[in-house]
Formats: structure tokens, C-alpha cells, sequence
């Protein structure tokens, strides 16, 4: 038996992955759509999903459309913007309660299809842009969530990595966009980018719950019928420096209590690399889970941090590091988390830390895909890579990964840039 | 064994409470890899005033404890016990609520063994001076990091306001002033009053086999000596009915202000259907005034007052209980005055059936959601049954509320008088 019943098909306009499962009381529709990440247009692309899921055709308000999700026993409809690599992804996702557990019979799934189709292809519509009061108000949110990641200052310290890390590359924008060109956007010309997206961007729509394949594909074919005129995806492949001369280090002050030390390094290797494997196990021995070295150093021998953690971005080939520490003690944990890498680098891993390690992602890939969520997550890396790599040839792999190659993978490694936010006057 | 069937969700629940007192609650999910079991002690931040088991007098035990020890019960002779689960391929946590402490592990590989090292390690305790030292400096900056953040302080800033004597006003991890006293003596003291089995439960949900699983636990537990414990004497100070403080302000470098509000609840001694019955009325009370298909959820997004972020949630255990209402929000103080002037319009027109009919479906939904994750359902599960309550009563008892009932919700709850707001605001610099 396989982990996974997925199984793709193309269609005019998207392709549909169906997911078969016993394992949930609800089916889960994801769409995810995907376009490289620009200057120019990373700002309309955060807006329009959250412009989308306020009204369609049928149900000009957000207050009319969720009354037909509550309709459908509370039907949920939720957007999301990531980054992986250099493409921006807009996700619409919508989580229907599977008939066979209410006591009345009413067929949900259908107009489930029906309300998340019309959402993406018959958005409500005032001459050639969309609605203004919409727009208006969404711009406004948006200007919102971004000011909110100062907010939130692990967050805050991560983005300010980011843009200071990759200066030059276009994986220094924010998902959210920028705040000073929200205002400039207006319901027409953010419609012109969306008949842009419909023609031109990636379109996958993930269908996961205990219905057939065959009912889902006919609902899929029933509801989504995109425009006739697509045009082949555009692709990106990762730019960026390919050797670090000099280590950047950023400091900035605010009042806060805990200082957030965050450090990017570069890997050089990405999804589709046969290093990957050896890269996942080396982010677990170094910093990815409780046992490895970060954690073991940083907080439970020198009781500096309450975290002290690494984790990687797959498509951009980074790893990142994260603790909350006090001020003063700065230099002594970047000295802390330098020696770890060094440790690597030298070999110095033990079969302990290995097994445990490899035992962990197991765990962690296995858990992943018991969550639709997170399932999907994992088997859109495939299409962000145009790489094929099924769970069980992944499970295989990192059983496999020796010693030697995350010592061979660590001394690839570079630390790039260290952002250190600390209190003030300290 | 005893099974518990329910049909329309097609789950069936296996249970059984061993000699020692110890309840144990076994799920099957054959479909899932993972299994997630939760080990949980009905003892919680507020538990901070009691008689040590077999003593006489009460005592006041600094405030932070019960999380310091839910840190330190991994601590043990041969090291720390997050390195056993990990080497058995499981991944462990814990965490500490104002009245439960819970240890649990995920896994996908060996389930008897991991569960035998949970059972095992959180009945053995091995506390010292110098590793209780050692970890003020870790759990100093556990609290740091929560004091630096906005959306945390302005909810247990809400909550402060509420309480004037209630330990439930105090912060769970307490301060780095409170845990410096705390020393190993006084573990052991909270320890041995509240990790009695007769005071703890235990469930697992996954792939398994309930018999087999069953039979381990119980055989595990015939081998340790536990005498019957008397129950447990708690102690909180008078509470009175209304808030202890109006309104706060909390300045931060924030660029955003938030505003949250609350009702604090009168007579917070339910339990069993009647704490059922008032949690699912307000909470579909909440939804049918300020759900996203509302008109006041409309006029508060157009007006530029909420965002995404706007939430509610009413709660209640055995001594606090309240609505909250709040967000990000860019006018604080309209935001406060706006929704209590929708709640007191809304008192002031008649519930229909049409409002309840739609929020009811909505919920029902949204609760068939959270029954798709196995640690939903074994933290739902262990507070339901801490307050006398069955986690899967909920859909039939949201079928049955009445107009009535929530009328009479209503009025009893949203008083002007239990009203209290706390915001964050930026801070000059």
C-alpha cells in the first residue's frame, strides 16, 4: 500500500491532483497558483487573493459570500501568499464537512466546487475593474498586515534578514508586498494583473477527502472552465551569489526585552539536488530539532536561550537561524552557534545524533501527510522543483544519507548574514 | 474495557479508570500514521493554594510553579528524557494551561515503547538544586520572549482585568522574580499533591490496537505502589462578580494598536451540560453578532476598525470564565465603543431562528473540522472531561439549543457592568 493515493491529471487550464483518503471528516479543496516573485507586481499579487475572497458575481459582499459558506455548514474559505524559491504562490483553500457525518443529506461537495470555481473565475465586477468598496477596503487590511510584522518582532527579524541578506535578489520581498505601493493600486489595474494571472500563471487545484477519483474529477471539469487563451507558465530558476566574501553582520535597537539573533547561511542546494536528503539531515543534526546541536549548546549547556533552532528553505537552497537571547549576551552565542558548524564541518557527529536525527524527519515527513494541509504542502514541492520524488523514495533516501555527506554538505555551507535586533541602550 | 460508540461520527471511544484512579481513554484512527497520546494532570497555573499531601496546613507556592515543573519533570539521573523519545523516533512537548499540565508525544514508529517512556518518565521524579538553577535562566527567557509580544501580553493584560483575587490573573510562567524562589523542595511538594493517578488522564488516538494498548497501561501501572490519595483541598479567595479594573493601556513598539474586550462572567461554577450548554450558546451568540457574515462584521471592516485578525471565543472552567472579543485595530478606543454598542443593540432586538440556524450549521462544520486532528481531540478531550464534560456531546447539544436558552445566555451574560478592555498602543518614543 502506498502513504499516499495521489494521482494527477491535466486539464484545460490547471491540473488536478486527487488525494483519496478515509482519514477526514472534511474535503479540503486547495488551489495554488504560482507566478516568480517582481518588484513590480509583488504587491497587486498580495492584494488580489484577499480581493477575490470578497466577493464573486452571485454574492457581490463578503458578508454574501459567507452566508453561503455558512450555508454549507460552515464551509470555510481562507488565502494565503508564500514564498518558495523565487515564485510568489497565492493559495485559496476551501474545507467542506463530508455529508456522510451530518445527519442531514444535503450535497455539499458540489457547491462547494461550485463556490470556490466562481471565487477564482467570476470575481464581483464594476465596469473593467473590480468592485471599489471591495478593494478599498482590502487595501487597507493589507497596509495592516503589513505594519502588523513589526509587530511581531521574531517575525520582524526574519524579513529584515531577508531583505538585508538578498540585497540584490528578488527573494528579498515580502509576500505581503510593499506598504508605499498599496495606495497606488486601483480596482482597474489590479483587475488587468488578475486577467494577467488567469492567462499566464500556474494553476494546480488539490482535491483531498473520502470521496472517488472519478467524482472529484467530474466536479473538477463541471466547474472550472478557464479562459481558452492560456499561455505556457512562466519559470524562474533561483539567482543569487554563488560565494560569500565577507560576512554581513546588521544591528538595530528597539525597546523590546529579548534580543532576536537571526542568521542566514547559504547551501547551495535545492529540492532537486541530490544533496538535498543530506541537507534535511544535516539541518536536524545542526538545529532542527531538540536533540541537535543548537538546542543542546545554546540553551541546555549555557542556559542563554529558550530557543535556539534552524530550519531551511527548500527552492532557495538557505537555512536560517533563530534565538531569543539577552543582549549582552550576543557575541558569545553566535561564537556558540559558529563552533556547531564547525563541529559538523570536522565530522564530529556521533551515531546518536545521526540515527536520532534520521528517525526524526521520518517522523516528522510521516506526520506531515496525516494533515491535508501539510500533505499538500509536501507534494507541491514537485511542482515548485519539476522534481518527482514520491514519500516513500524520500523516506528511503534520507535512511540512506551517511556522515560523510552531511560533513560534505557543511562544508558547502556559508554564513552570509547575521541580524541581530537588540534592546535599547544595551 | 468499556466502548463508548458514536454513530453519526463513527468513532468509537474505549475507557476504562484503573485501580490506582488513573483514567485512561483510547481512539482508534486506522488511517492515520501517527499516534499522538496526551498524559494529563488536573493541576494548572492557578493551583497555587493548597495542603501538601499529607500535611495539615495550606500553603502559597510562588507563582510560575506548575509550569517550572512541567520543564523539569524531563530533567532525570541519566539525562534528559527529550532525547529518549527522539532516539525512539517520537517527537515530545508539554504545556502548561491555568489548570492542566500536559506531557504528550507524537510518533509514527514504536507506540508501546514510547508510551511506556511518557508513563514512566512523568512518574519519576528527579528534581536537584542545581538543574532547578540551571533552568531559571531558560524559562527567564521564555518569559522575556512572551513579554515582547503584543498579541499575548493584551490577552493576559484582558484577563488581569477581569481578576482581582483569582490566580487566574497571574501569569502562567510566572516572573523572574517568582521563579527565583522557587527551589526542588517545592516540586516535590506540588509534585506529590497533584501527580497522583487518581488525579490524571490518559489518552491515545492513532493506528492502534485499543486492547493491546489498554492491557500495557494497565500492567505498567499494577507495578507501581500508589496509596489512594485523599481528595485534594484547593484554595481560592473570594472573587467578586465584577471586574477588578475597566480599562488598560499597555504601551509597546507596536505600529499597529490592538484592542480586546471582554465580559466577565458572574457565576462561573458550571460543569458537566450546564458548562456545556452556556459555552455553546455564547459562543453561537458571539458568531450570530459578529461572525464574518454579519452586518456588524461588515460595518466594523468598512468603518476600517477590524481585520483578519478580529477573533472571539468564550471560555470557562471551574472558578473564571469570559467572552473576548478583539484584534488589530488602528482606533482602540472605537473599537471598544463600537462593540458594545452592537452588543447592546443586539439585546435589544429578539434572537430569530434563522440567525441561530446558520450559526449552528457553522459551527457543526466547523467542529466535524477540528475532529480531523488527533491532538484536537485528546486536548479537547482531557479539558471536557476536567470539567465533567464529553468532548463529542458537542454536536448533538449545538442540535438541540433552543432560542430560549440563548436568549437567556444573552441577557445574563453581556452585562455593561462585566465589561472590561485592555489595548495595546504604540509606544512614544
Amino acid at each position: 500500500m502506498t502513504l499516499v493515493d495521489h494521482h494527477v491529471a491535466d486539464m484545460p487550464g490547471m491540473t488536478l491532483h486527487t488525494i483519496e483518503t478515509t482519514k477526514y471528516k472534511t474535503t479540503s479543496l486547495i488551489l495554488q497558483i504560482k507566478s516568480p516573485i517582481t518588484e513590480e507586481e509583488v504587491t497587486k499579487r498580495a492584494l488580489l487573493p484577499y480581493v477575490l475572497q470578497s466577493g464573486t458575481e452571485r454574492y457581490p459582499s463578503s458578508k454574501e459570500l459567507r452566508g453561503a459558506l455558512d450555508g454549507l455548514y460552515g464551509a470555510t474559505l481562507g488565502v494565503d501568499l508564500s514564498k518558495k524559491g523565487e515564485y510568489q504562490i497565492i493559495t485559496l483553500r476551501m474545507d467542506v464537512a463530508n455529508e456522510k457525518f451530518l445527519s442531514d443529506n444535503t450535497p455539499l461537495l458540489d457547491r462547494a466546487f461550485e463556490l470556490l470555481s466562481q471565487v477564482l473565475l467570476k470575481p464581483a465586477k464594476q465596469g473593467e475593474g473590480f468592485l471599489p468598496r471591495i478593494v478599498q477596503k482590502e487595501k487597507r487590511s493589507l497596509k495592516q498586515q503589513i505594519e502588523s510584522i513589526y509587530d511581531d518582532k521574531m517575525r520582524y527579524a526574519n524579513k529584515r534578514l531577508i531583505e538585508e541578506m538578498f540585497d540584490e535578489e528578488p527573494y528579498r520581498f515580502n509576500v505581503y508586498g510593499n506598504e508605499q505601493e498599496v495606495d497606488s493600486i486601483t480596482p482597474e489595474t489590479l483587475y488587468d494583473y488578475y486577467i494577467k494571472v488567469m492567462k499566464e500563471d500556474e494553476i494546480h487545484l488539490y482535491a483531498v477527502g473520502d470521496v472517488s477519483r472519478n467524482a472529484l474529477q467530474e466536479l473538477a471539469k463541471k466547474h472550472f472552465v478557464f479562459p481558452q487563451d492560456r499561455m505556457e507558465p512562466k519559470r524562474t530558476s533561483p539567482t543569487g551569489k554563488q560565494r560569500v566574501d565577507e560576512v554581513k553582520e546588521v544591528f538595530e535597537e528597539q525597546e523590546v526585552q529579548q534580543g532576536k539573533l537571526h542568521m542566514g547561511y547559504r547551501t547551495y542546494i535545492t529540492y532537486s539536488d541530490p544533496e538535498y536528503l543530506a541537507l534535511q539531515v544535516f539541518n536536524g543534526v545542526f538545529g532542527g530539532f531538540s536533540h541537535s546541536k543548537l538546542f543542546m549548546n545554546v540553551r541546555e549547556k549555557e542556559s542563554l536561550a529558550y530557543y535556539a533552532a534552524s530550519r531551511f528553505e527548500s527552492h532557495k537552497g538557505i537555512i536560517f537561524v533563530m534565538s531569543g537571547i539577552e543582549t549582552k549576551n550576543y557575541e558569545k552565542t553566535v561564537k556558540i552557534i559558529n563552533e556547531q558548524l564547525e563541529e559538523i564541518r570536522n565530522g564530529n557527529i556521533t551515531d546518536g545524533e545521526l540515527e536520532q536525527t534520521k528517525a526524526m524527519i521520518r517522523n516528522q515527513i510521516l506526520e506531515t501527510v496525516d494533515d491535508s494541509t501539510g500533505l499538500v504542502e509536501v507534494l507541491y514541492h514537485e511542482v515548485v522543483s519539476r522534481h518527482k520524488r514520491t514519500i516513500e523514495e524520500w523516506l528511503e533516501g534520507i535512511q540512506n544519507v551517511t556522515k560523510e555527506q552531511v560533513r560534505d554538505v557543511s562544508q558547502k555551507i556559508q554564513l552570509d548574514t547575521i541580524y541581530f535586533l537588540k534592546g535599547r541602550g544595551e | 474495557m468499556e466502548q463508548i460508540h458514536f454513530n453519526q461520527l463513527k468513532e468509537t471511544l474505549n475507557h476504562k479508570t484503573l485501580p490506582n484512579g488513573l483514567k485512561v481513554y483510547i481512539l482508534e484512527k486506522k488511517d492515520f500514521n501517527k499516534t499522538y497520546a496526551t498524559f494529563t494532570t488536573h493541576y494548572g497555573s492557578v493551583d497555587n493554594h493548597f495542603v501538601p499531601l499529607g500535611k495539615e496546613e495550606k500553603v502559597k507556592v510562588p507563582d510560575g510553579i506548575a509550569h517550572f515543573l512541567e520543564h523539569k519533570l524531563f530533567e532525570k539521573e541519566h539525562g534528559d528524557v527529550f532525547q529518549d523519545f527522539s532516539k525512539q523516533g517520537a517527537s515530545a512537548n508539554a504545556f502548561t494551561t491555568f489548570n492542566r499540565t500536559a506531557y504528550l508525544f507524537s510518533t509514527t514508529g514504536d507506540v508501546e515503547k514510547n508510551l511506556t517512556t511518557l508513563i514512566d518518565f512523568v512518574q519519576a521524579p528527579y528534581f536537584t538544586e542545581k538543574t532547578v538553577e540551571k533552568e531559571k535562566g531558560i524559562i527567564g527567557q521564555e518569559i522575556r520572549m512572551y513579554d515582547d509580544n503584543p498579541d499575548w501580553r493584551v490577552y493576559f493584560g484582558l484577563i488581569a482585568n477581569m481578576y482581582k483575587n483569582h490566580p487566574v490573573a497571574i501569569d502562567i510562567a510566572g516572573t523572574v522574580e517568582s521563579i527565583a524562589k522557587i527551589t526542588k523542595d517545592d516540586l516535590y511538594e506540588c509534585y506529590n499533591t497533584f501527580y497522583h493517578p487518581s488525579n490524571m488522564l490518559l489518552f491515545i488516538v492513532g493506528p492502534i490496537d485499543a486492547e493491546k494498548i489498554m492491557g500495557l497501561v494497565e500492567k505498567n501501572q499494577a507495578g507501581k505502589d500508589y496509596n489512594d490519595q485523599p481528595p485534594i483541598e484547593r484554595f481560592f479567595d473570594e472573587e467578586p462578580a465584577e471586574p477588578a479594573n475597566r480599562k488598560e493601556v499597555l504601551h509597546m513598539p507596536v505600529q499597529t494598536p490592538k484592542c480586546y474586550m471582554g465580559y466577565k462572567e458572574k457565576r462561573p461554577q458550571r460543569s458537566g451540560k450546564d458548562l456545556l450548554v452556556r459555552e455553546l450558546s455564547i459562543n453561537l451568540l458571539l458568531e450570530i453578532m459578529f461572525g464574518k457574515s454579519t452586518k456588524n462584521y461588515e460595518k466594523l471592516y468598512e468603518e476600517g476598525l477590524i481585520d483578519p485578525s478580529f477573533s472571539f471565543d468564550y471560555t470557562e472552567e471551574m472558578g473564571f470564565g469570559f467572552s473576548m472579543i478583539g484584534g488589530d485595530t488602528t482606533d482602540p478606543d472605537t473599537f471598544a465603543q463600537r462593540i458594545s454598542e452592537m452588543v447592546n443593540e443586539f439585546k435589544q432586538k429578539t434572537l430569530n431562528e434563522e440567525d441561530l440556524e446558520r450559526a449552528r450549521k457553522k459551527k457543526i462544520g466547523s467542529f466535524l473540522r477540528a475532529l480531523n486532528s488527533p491532538e484536537f481531540i485528546a486536548n479537547q478531550f482531557t479539558r471536557y472531561e476536567f470539567n465533567e464534560m464529553n468532548l463529542f456531546d458537542v454536536i448533538p447539544t449545538f442540535e438541540e439549543l433552543t432560542v430560549k436558552q440563548l436568549q437567556d445566555a444573552l441577557n445574563d451574560h453581556f452585562e455593561e457592568s462585566q465589561l472590561t478592555v485592555c489595548q495595546v498602543k504604540k509606544k512614544q518614543s
